[in-house]
C-alpha cells in the first residue's frame, strides 16, 4: 500500500509528504452518494452487502450531495433524469468523483438506438473518472472500479497545482 | 356469457355506437365509437349480467395508416367472462371519451397512452404526461416519431 505498512521504527515518528497523507485518507474515506437508477443498484445493494463488504474500503453510502465524495451512477440515465443529475452534481463538493457503473450510464447500453429518452452516455452531462462496463457489472467489477478509483486519488495532489 | 352475447346486447342497446367486432378471434373484441365509450364502459361495469369490475389493461396503438385506437380488457371477477373493446380516432381528430370515471384504473393508463401515443381522453380529470417530462415535444411511440436532435441543450441520438 506504500504509506503505513512500513513499521514505525523510530518512535512513534512517521514522515510523509503532506499530499501522502491528505490523499491517503480522502481514498479510505470515499463516501458514496446512493443513486441506483436501474438493475445495476441491485448489484451496488449486492457489493454493500455482507458478501462484499463495500465498507471496508471505507465507502459509506449518504443520501445527500453535501457530504459525498463520490457518485456512483448505477443505472439507465434518462433525460429526465439527466438534468437532476447535473444538479446533483452541482451541489457536492468538490474534490468530487463520479463512477459510471454499468452499459447504459457509460453509453446508453441497449438503448442506444431506439431508446429515444435515454442518454447516451452520463459523460454527455457530467464528467465520468471510472467507467466500469457491464450488464450490470457484477459487485466484483465494481470494487475493481472503486480501486482503480483510489489509485486515481493517490496519485493527485491537493497543494500542488494542477497543471 | 360468450363474445356473441355480449356483441348482441351491447348493439341493441346502443345500436350505430358499436362499430364491428370480430367474435372468433382468440381474444374476441368489438369497436365502439369513440365519442360513447364511457357510456359503453358503464353498462358493462353495471349491468347485473356483465359486471366487468376490472380493467386489466388498456393500450394505445398507432396503425401506422393515421388510425390511432385505444383497446380495453376487460374482465368480470364475478362471472368470469372477458371481452375486448375497442376505440379508434385519426390522428389529425385523436379524440377518445375517457373512461377513468368507470374504472379508476384507467386515470394512469389513459395518461400513458396521451404521453406516448397521443390519444386525447376528454373529460380526463387530470390529463397531463405522465413517463416524459411535462416539456417533451411529439408523441415517441408514434409510427413517424422522429427522435430529436437535441432535448434542453443534451444530444439525444448516439
Amino acid at each position: 500500500m506504500g504509506l503505513l505498512d512500513k513499521r514505525f521504527e523510530t518512535g512513534n515518528v512517521f514522515i510523509t509528504s503532506l499530499d501522502n497523507l491528505l490523499n491517503w485518507a480522502r481514498l479510505s474515506s470515499l463516501w458514496q452518494m446512493q443513486f441506483g437508477l436501474a438493475c445495476c443498484a441491485i448489484e451496488m445493494m449486492a457489493a454493500s452487502a455482507s458478501n462484499f463488504d463495500i465498507m471496508r474500503f471505507g465507502i459509506i453510502p449518504r443520501a445527500t450531495p453535501r457530504q459525498v465524495d463520490v457518485l456512483f451512477v448505477a443505472g439507465t440515465v434518462t433525460l429526465k433524469m439527466a438534468s437532476r443529475i447535473k444538479r446533483l452534481y452541482d451541489q457536492m463538493a468538490e474534490p468530487r468523483y463520479v463512477l459510471s457503473m454499468g452499459s447504459c450510464a457509460n453509453c446508453g447500453g441497449p438503448y442506444w438506438e431506439h431508446g429515444y429518452h435515454v442518454l447516451k452516455g452520463v459523460d454527455r452531462v457530467i464528467p465520468v473518472d471510472v467507467y466500469v462496463p457491464g450488464c450490470p457489472p457484477r459487485p466484483e467489477a465494481l470494487l475493481e472500479g472503486i480501486i482503480k478509483l483510489q489509485e486515481k486519488v493517490r496519485k493527485e495532489s491537493l497543494v500542488k497545482k494542477s497543471a | 356469457m360468450t363474445a356473441e352475447e355480449i356483441y348482441n346486447s351491447l348493439k341493441a342497446k346502443f345500436g350505430d355506437a358499436v362499430l364491428e367486432a370480430k367474435l372468433d378471434a382468440l381474444q374476441p373484441w368489438i369497436l365502439v365509437a369513440s365519442g360513447r365509450t364511457k357510456e359503453i364502459a358503464f353498462f358493462l361495469r353495471d349491468d347485473p349480467v356483465m359486471q366487468f369490475d376490472f380493467l386489466m389493461c388498456l393500450s394505445g396503438v398507432d396503425y401506422n395508416d393515421g388510425r390511432l385506437g385505444a383497446v380495453y380488457h376487460l374482465s368480470s371477477m364475478v362471472h368470469r367472462h372477458k371481452i375486448v373493446l375497442k376505440a379508434q380516432c385519426t390522428k389529425e381528430n385523436p379524440h377518445v371519451h375517457s373512461i377513468s370515471a368507470v374504472w379508476g384504473t384507467a386515470n394512469w393508463h389513459e395518461r400513458e397512452a396521451y404521453d406516448l401515443v397521443g390519444i386525447v381522453f376528454d373529460e380526463h380529470p387530470d390529463l397531463r404526461r405522465i413517463l416524459l417530462p411535462y416539456d417533451w415535444e411529439g408523441y415517441p411511440l408514434r409510427k413517424d416519431y422522429k427522435v430529436p436532435e437535441f432535448y434542453n441543450g443534451m444530444k439525444v441520438p448516439y
